[in-house]
């Protein structure tokens, strides 16, 4: 029984993994119908393994299904992560934190909408719209005087934050206690009830809370980003754990009572399908890739190699710090969203900061540096340890959680020991590469002297 | 050659690290196309002078004007990007990207796309992205360096690193150009070739150098002018005739009793 | 502060380097800050001053406890800069001992069970110093170990996969530490060497009666809460004279600042490097079985939060430097303490980590520590 399910995780682990090199392999053709087909392709596969059952045996089973979404809200996680840590050298820990941001903010949104509340989308989503355009505005307006101390920069953002904050609160609800109508009464559901308007909702929540979880990591890493990498590193690990005090705290020292606190937040739509799962993850994928296969990304680069020459070379270092750490936090709100309308269920222990390590150990067994590790090792990584390992001891008796995480410390040792570059070192995969366009360029030449 | 017009002025530069004086009074004045040495003995002050001129200390007191622009007080890439380059002593390439990518990090400032540009991979993207690699490749073949674009900078032999260095300040398009002992553990031959390369580029580029360098082989044969600096201090300035007879030069270097007893 | 008026440059009429435009909007909101904190602290002590003396006390009692471990990180931070986050788990794993000790072994109690003569009360003194002092050996031994067998191979290898050990090793001293045969998954209420005796003052010193509270509007303390107090302020002592006047404080300090020039003068780097693991855990241990004494109740993940703050306590001091570990851990007491009576319980880490953040905004190093090299 153990050996012949060992055999079939392996199994799926090599398939998924097999799975991505063909996605990306597929992306990375130049034609748009090459690209268009391969996406309809990875979806399809994957949609079809989870109807495939032979009598008993679904190959796809629920459990395995539940894993397959968090593999991917994984996924972003990590890409996340890399993107702040192996690309551009910052060593976070508030990674989890933002992940947690996200979710609670989703799951708020499509929480009140199915409860015949549409306050929680209007004042976030008026509120992160005013937001951004508000820091976007005040960051024109210092940008006019050279030199500003970043302390009084942090108090003109906050300040405007703060403001936009009440008026999206109030316009809101007002917003919010027009439309009410729309949901019809019970029994009879209006047009704003409608499973279409939920799924639209779902859409919408999941981008406002990675929206959100990047407007707070710029007021956040404004700051701290300045304090020098592992000073950095404490700093958000404190923001990971204040985050979690926060979520404990939801209902008393915050006016969320939905979220319940400490009890966890139960009742969220179970949303997230296959589809928006895999168009999430592609959509991270896209962005993450295009923004390190750019100019603004080889910058990004160049300051986690050195950031004196960096500086030297005309990088604006910490601006290019904080778009990095942005960008990496919008990316882990997303993934937040998605996870929370998988599992319906939000509890603060998923978002201690121990948890928060994981992303973090995914990512170096990726390989720092290699989005295709980071998006490899989320797979394999949730379906050996929340899938194989805790069903393997979960008939090992009431240890068995605390062996689980007894064995992987062990892993991390000898793999740090062993390969401390990571399983993939810098690897990429197809679609992730780097363009050869000197190779390119070459061929173009090449053809021009052929014709001649 | 050397026209009167000044690009680059320094006025009154001091610089304390804490109650030492490492940077004192210091006064130079850049003409446009010089080609200026900086020298003396280890720590003069003359890396400190770059650092302070490129904004990556902050000065004590003192005036850093680039044309008729005060620069001091700027990020130190706002100074790159109004056009001061330089390289480093202890050559600081980013050392897991590819020669390549080193060249077109210095191209950011003048990549002409934005951030929205890349992440939906605009057709300008697609095109600026394109002459900027073609403008890093023919910089590099100026350089000599076109084989190895696509090596990673860690794995290439010293000499090289240092060319990589000079094509990647120059890429910045700067007008003034520090460069800091760039002949430093180079052998005599690619000595030679150094010399000629940077005469070559300041005609090609319109450039102003200013250059320290510990080999006096190299600033006496290239340098029009010398500053030589002691102790913080400036001790003296002229043509580099000037600086070979100067007394108070050779004491600097070789001590007071051994300069007596050779003068005498 | 070292540029004085009297040069040349500053007579001669040129300006002197522009203060960066607006730095009063930022300067404001930390003076509206500080006004609102003391304001809070201010307040509070006009209502209750016996009540806020009270609470100052406390937070002394966990800010000692915290300089304990916090000595740990700051001197194995300066020679090695790594964040050993398994520190706090040796700090667990000396309150789990001297438990062991006390509960299954009987060790405090050994000089009168091998010479009944002896009066209880010395008894009771040796064999508390007893188990303190296995403690301490025993986290000795383990940080030794884990130095060894996880630190050491991995000293030239980049810093993440140090960090990375560092919390692999964390980790498995919780959960290893929870299975059934080892620990515990579950608290456990500890069982002290000693009893703790309270005393509080209302014109003059009067003894609690077990089981009973102090009378509304005295100060209390207790004899555990003198016994963390003297043994922090004496640890710092030992450890200033260890690194300043002894051969091996000389080398300890050659480390942490050029490692290759320590080895060229002979200093073997390794040795010190295991020596400073091993003083830095057998404080730490010290401070398990103290903190556990105090606070009465021991689990697996119990270092996890207190070895995080002397970390936060040791960087507000400024890394490195003794001192500064012992003031960050203080002011680290304070804050908790002082948060959780006047402000709210769950706000405790929110409190400590801006008061960090706001720190080394205004000082990068730290309080106490020296500024970093200007090196370009």
């Amino acid at each position: 029984m153990e050996l012949g399910y060992l055999f079939t995780t392996i199994l799926k682990m090599a398939l998924l993994v097999a799975w991505i090199y063909g996605l990306l392999w597929g992306l990375n053709k130049k034609e748009i119908w090459k690209k268009a087909l391969t996406i309809l392709l990875a979806f399809g596969v994957i949609q079809g393994a989870f109807l495939l059952q032979f009598g008993d045996y679904a190959v796809f089973s629920a459990f395995d299904q539940g894993l397959l979404y968090q593999a991917v809200t994984m996924a972003m996680v990590a890409m996340g992560l890399n993107l702040i840590y192996g690309f551009n050298g910052q060593f976070s820990l508030a990674q989890w934190g933002f992940y947690g941001i996200g979710a609670y903010c989703a799951a708020d949104i499509t929480y009140r909408w199915t409860n015949g509340d549409a306050s929680g989308l209007f004042v976030l989503g008026i509120g992160v719209v005013l937001a951004a355009l508000a820091l976007i505005g005040v960051g024109r307006l210092l940008r006019l005087k050279r030199g500003i101390p970043v302390l009084s920069a942090f108090t003109f953002y906050l300040v405007a934050i703060i403001i936009v904050g009440f008026v999206a609160v109030f316009v809101g609800k007002e917003l919010a206690a027009a439309v009410d109508p729309g949901f019809g009464g019970r029994g009879a559901p209006g047009a704003l009830a409608s499973p279409a308007a939920v799924q639209i909702v779902f859409f919408l929540s999941v981008l406002i809370a990675g929206a959100f979880a990047a407007e707070v990591s710029f007021l956040f890493g404004l700051p701290v980003l300045t304090l020098g990498s592992d000073y950095f590193g404490i700093a958000t690990l404190g923001f990971a754990i204040v985050v979690q005090t926060m979520m404990v705290n939801s209902d008393t020292i915050l006016p969320f009572p939905e979220m319940k606190g400490g009890r966890g937040m139960i009742g969220i739509p179970k949303l997230t399908s296959w589809i928006a799962a895999f168009a999430f993850l592609l959509m991270v994928v896209v962005i993450v890739r295009n923004f390190i296969r750019s100019s603004t990304g080889r910058a990004t680069m160049s300051v986690r190699e050195d950031e004196i020459a960096a500086k030297a070379m005309g990088i604006n270092v910490a601006g290019s710090k904080l778009m990095a750490f942005v960008l990496g936090s919008f990316v882990a709100g997303i993934g937040g969203g998605v996870y929370a309308h998988y599992i319906g269920f939000l509890s603060p222990s998923t978002f201690s900061f121990l948890a928060g390590f994981n992303p973090l150990i995914i990512v170096v067994f990726g390989g720092l540096g290699s989005m295709t590790g980071s998006i490899a090792a989320s797979f394999v990584w949730i379906f050996f340890l929340e899938g194989f390992l805790r069903v393997l001891l979960a008939q090992m008796g009431t240890d068995a959680p605390t062996w689980r995480f007894v064995l992987y410390p062990i892993t991390l040792l000898l793999l740090m020991l062993i390969r401390p570059q990571g399983l993939m070192g810098s690897v990429e995969w197809g679609f992730l590469r780097a363009d050869r366009i000197i190779r390119r360029l070459k061929g173009n030449d090449a053809a021009q002297k052929g014709q001649a | 050659m050397t026209s009167t017009r000044t690009v680059l002025e320094i006025r009154e530069l001091t610089k304390f690290f804490g109650g030492l004086c490492a940077v004192k009074n210091f006064n130079l004045a850049l003409p446009q196309g010089a080609l200026w040495g900086l020298i003396g003995p280890n720590g003069a002050g003359k890396t400190t002078v770059f650092n302070l001129v490129t904004g990556l200390i902050p000065l004590s007191s003192g005036e850093v004007l680039f044309g008729a622009e005060r620069i001091d007080g700027l990020e130190p890439h706002e100074i790159t990007r109004l056009g001061i380059a330089r390289t480093f002593q202890n050559i600081r390439l980013f050392s897991n990207l590819s020669v390549l990518d080193n060249v077109r990090i210095a191209y950011h400032p003048h990549a002409g796309y934005g951030l929205s540009d890349s992440l939906l991979r605009t057709p300008k993207f697609t095109l600026r992205e394109k002459e900027l690699t073609e403008e890093a490749l023919e910089f590099l073949s100026i350089f000599k360096l076109e084989g190895l674009a696509e090596e990673t900078a860690r794995n290439l032999p010293y000499g090289e690193q240092r060319r990589v260095e000079i094509a990647r300040a120059l890429a910045c398009k700067p007008q003034v150009l520090l460069l800091d002992e760039p002949a430093a553990g180079m052998n005599p031959r690619e000595i030679i070739a150094l010399m000629e390369l940077i005469h070559f580029i300041r005609d090609r580029f319109k450039l102003t150098i200013l250059l320290i360098e510990h080999q006096m082989r190299v600033v006496m044969s290239i340098c029009e002018r010398i500053t030589v600096m002691d102790f913080g201090e400036v001790i003296a300035r002229g043509t580099p005739k000037e600086i070979q007879d100067n007394q108070t030069v050779i004491e600097a270097y070789l001590g007071k009793g051994v300069a007596g007893s050779a003068a005498g | 502060m070292p540029e004085k008026s009297d040069l040349p440059a500053a007579m001669s009429g040129i300006s002197r380097r522009r203060r960066p435009p607006l730095a009063w909007v930022g300067n404001g909101f930390l003076i509206i800050v500080a006004v609102l904190a003391a304001y809070v602290l201010v307040s509070n002590l006009a209502k209750n001053p016996i009540e806020f003396l009270q609470n100052v006390l406390d937070g002394l009692k966990l800010g000692c406890v915290y300089a304990l471990i916090a000595l740990g990180y700051t001197m194995v931070y300066g020679i090695v800069k790594l964040i050993n986050f398994a520190h706090g788990d040796v700090f667990m794993v000396g309150a789990f001992t001297s438990f062991y000790a006390v509960s299954q072994f009987n060790l405090h109690q050994w000089p009168q069970m091998l010479f009944p003569a002896i009066p209880a009360g010395i008894s009771l003194v040796v064999g508390s110093f007893t188990v303190i002092l296995l403690s301490m050996v025993v986290c000795t031994l383990l940080a030794i170990t884990i130095e060894r067998v996880a630190y050491k191979p991995l000293r030239d290898a980049p810093r993440i996969a140090a960090l990375i050990t560092a919390i692999g090793v964390s980790f498995f001293l919780e959960f290893f530490g929870a299975l059934q045969f080892v620990f515990s998954p579950r608290f456990i209420p500890y069982k002290s060497p000693f009893d703790t005796t309270a005393w509080y003052i209302q014109g003059g010193i009067h003894p609690i009666v077990s089981g009973q509270s102090s009378p509304d509007n005295t100060i209390s303390f207790s004899n555990i809460f003198l016994i963390i107090l003297v043994a922090s302020v004496l640890v710092q002592l030992f450890l200033q004279f260890l690194v300043r006047r002894t051969k091996i404080g000389v080398a300890m300090r050659a480390a942490s600042f050029d490692k290759p020039t320590a080895r060229l003068m002979g200093i073997n780097v390794d040795r010190v490097i295991s020596f400073t693991f091993a003083i830095g855990a057998a404080f730490a241990g010290l401070g398990g079985v103290l903190y556990a004494i105090a606070y009465a109740s021991i689990w697996t993940q119990l270092g996890i939060l207190p070895g995080l703050k002397a970390f936060v306590a040791a960087v507000l001091g400024g890394i490195g430097s003794l001192p500064g570990a012992f003031v960050g851990a203080l002011i680290m007491g304070q804050a908790e303490s002082l948060t959780m009576s006047y402000i709210s319980t769950p706000m405790r880490d929110a409190v400590a980590f801006t008061i960090l953040i706001i720190v080394l905004l205004v000082k990068p190093t730290g309080i106490f520590g020296e500024p970093a090299g200007e090196k370009a």
